[in-house]
């Protein structure tokens, strides 16, 4: 019984609660935000010190024993998605302070924002596939109403695509869980995988596979389900992008790898080559879309795309070094795709827009943030000492190993497109002199800029320190894989013992 | 019985989808509650269908009705109500926002944008 594993799920709850409870306070909302997700960061570091000392950490909720009862189950990789969902949080919350205007403050932001984290949290730690729903949709309500915040025209549109798709894969992800649960007649995940290989139908199970595939393949925005991503990322307050950028596809990434692990084997080639042919037409739609686009965070949109198809290459060709670079893949890519839309809205604050054409000579005003716009960017192209190449070159290695070139080929030149797109970005907002048309410049708002450079400046060292301090950070990666690929220690570790 | 349950679900599920594509926003509504409507049933048909059978196991009674599904169902109902409930407070706002009640509605993003 380890009651710490529920801690980043209850902090969350109990300061969206409390901000709740100071409706009419903004500052006190204000404070418990901070502090909020402060603490959750903090618990969400203890788990994963724990849990890389001990182990598996399973709690039994109400004491119920394993099958019958929910657990909620810690291993290191969903210890290693709390900490992230910690620090994008922290790095939210305090980037919130200085962006957000009264109107949304006044409207629930922060009880919403904890509710969120909540959810996020309890879908990375639950062992129990329809309490992962459960949390899903917690996850969702929370993200539909942060994304119509504010209530403009652009968000409405965004808003409906965004939620009607999401409803639909939840659909898909119910009528999934009730196939299984008709097969099998459990929820409990590691009851699920220890009971699915003595099924003598494999045909259903397979239906049931590709089922949850296109389920979470639509809440990770994977090849054919991605066109609600960009719909509606663009839209709201560049706090909740951010938010939404590092956490929300990344949960469906993470369920992937979850139920690919645990409950699915890969290695059966139908479904492998399925998730295969998926993470390449992910990495390469995603990057051929942004490569069209001219505004900020559209782009971006589109890169957060063609990265989670490098995730799901990683599971998809099942080796250990695979593995291991997926993991580090998800590691790096949170820090640097929410810091890249932190940036976005800093610009935005001096310069009025985030249409390229409209913006420039950023450069020349503020070279400081220049370099710390070219930390995360040159990041996410992949580029040596910085996170991301070490992520890419693990899994391009990985994929050499195991033969898989056109798909070493695509990951290349996405890399490659991922450049373009980015020193698309470099000289059209920092480089090139601004243009005289753009006399909508708003007076700058200086109020509080210095939070917004501590949440940028913050994360752009955890990428440096990530890729200078790459070797700690692969060997919890491949401790983290190592679980992975041995179901049977998470197997034991919830039904073991007290069942 | 299982014939009846299976057609009502297809059914359900055939109208849900046909409604979802027609690319409005109240036939949207209507198409994702009847496709939630199908997925409610399936799952509780998933517990197997079981007349006038108790929800628990005594020494008695001949059999047993799964009641696992039905606890499950009560929460998909609970979830889904609420999640439509938002859509259509969402789509009332997009059509008094935009006078249009299509799925695309024009938004001043789509008027710019492209090289210049």
């Amino acid at each position: 019984m380890r009651p710490e594993v529920a801690l980043p799920i209850l902090i969350p709850l109990l300061a969206g609660a409390l901000s709740l409870a100071f409706w009419r306070s903004r500052a006190m909302q204000r404070g418990i935000g901070v502090v909020g997700t402060g603490v959750m960061m903090l618990s969400a570091w203890v788990l994963l010190y724990t849990t890389w000392q001990e182990g598996y950490l399973v709690m039994h909720m109400g004491n119920w024993p394993a099958p019958f009862g929910i657990v909620l189950v810690a291993d290191l990789l969903s210890a290693i998605m709390v900490v992230l969902a910690g620090i994008t949080g922290f790095a939210t919350a305090i980037y919130s302070l200085a962006t957000l205007g009264k109107r949304h403050e006044h409207f629930g932001y922060y009880p919403l924002m904890h509710l969120l984290l909540a959810g996020v949290n309890g879908a990375f730690l639950t062992g129990d596939i329809f309490n992962l729903y459960v949390w899903f949709e917690v996850m969702l309500v929370a993200s539909f109403a942060l994304l119509i915040l504010g209530g403009e025209r652009a968000q409405m549109e965004g808003a409906i695509k965004y939620v009607t798709l999401n409803l639909v894969s939840s659909a898909l992800f119910l009528s999934a869980i009730g196939l299984l649960y008709g097969l099998i007649g459990t929820l409990n995940m590691a009851d699920l995988a220890d009971k699915i290989a003595q099924l003598e139908d494999p045909g259903m199970v397979k239906v049931v596979a590709m089922l949850f595939l296109v389920a979470f393949g639509i809440k990770a925005a994977a090849f054919p389900f991605f066109f609600w991503l960009p719909a509606s990322y663009h839209t709201p307050q560049v706090a909740v992008s951010a938010l939404f950028a590092g956490l929300l596809t990344k949960v469906g990434v993470y369920a992937l790898f979850r139920v690919f692990t645990l409950i699915f084997s890969l290695e059966d080639p139908f479904t492998q080559n399925v998730l295969l042919w998926m993470a390449g037409l992910t990495m390469l739609t995603g990057v051929l879309g942004a490569a069209a686009q001219y505004e900020f965070r559209r782009i971006l949109s589109f890169h957060i795309i063609s990265q989670i198809g490098y995730m799901i290459l990683g599971l998809a060709l099942f080796t250990p070094l695979a593995l291991i670079g997926g993991v580090f893949y998800i590691m790096h890519h949170i820090i640097v795709k929410a810091n890249l839309f932190f940036i976005s809205g800093l610009i935005y604050r001096l310069k009025g827009s985030y249409e390229l054409r409209e913006l420039g000579g950023v450069y020349r005003s503020h070279p400081w943030l220049a370099l710390l716009f070219l930390i995360p960017a040159l990041s996410l192209a992949g580029l040596p000492p910085l996170s991301g190449f070490f992520a890419k070159f693990i899994l391009i290695r990985a994929g050499i190993e195991a033969q898989a070139w056109w798909l070493v080929g695509v990951a290349l030149l996405v890399g490659l497109l991922t450049l373009y797109s980015m020193v698309k970005i470099w000289s059209e907002v920092f480089w090139k002199a601004a243009p005289p048309s753009a006399g909508k410049t708003p007076e700058p708002r200086t109020r509080n800029d210095a939070l917004l450079y501590l949440s940028i400046g913050g994360l752009a060292l955890l990428t440096v320190l990530i890729g200078l301090g790459a070797q700690p950070v692969f060997v919890l990666a491949e401790q983290a894989a190592a679980q992975l690929l041995d179901p049977r220690g998470y197997i034991e570790a919830v039904l073991g013992g007290e069942a | 019985m299982e014939f009846l349950v299976a057609s009502t679900v297809g059914l359900l599920t055939a109208a849900g989808v046909y409604l979802l594509l027609r690319a409005r926003t109240f036939p949207v509504v209507l198409g994702l509650a009847l496709l939630t409507y199908a997925v409610n049933v399936f799952l509780f048909a998933m517990g197997r269908l079981a007349i006038n059978m108790p929800p628990v196991i005594t020494a008695t009674s001949p059999g047993y009705s799964d009641p696992l599904p039905q606890a499950l169902v009560l929460t998909a109902i609970v979830i889904s109500f609420g999640m439509t409930a938002l859509l259509v407070v969402l789509a009332l706002r997009a059509y008094l926002e935009s006078d249009s009640d299509h799925v695309d509605i024009a938004t001043d993003g789509d008027l710019k944008g492209g090289p210049h």
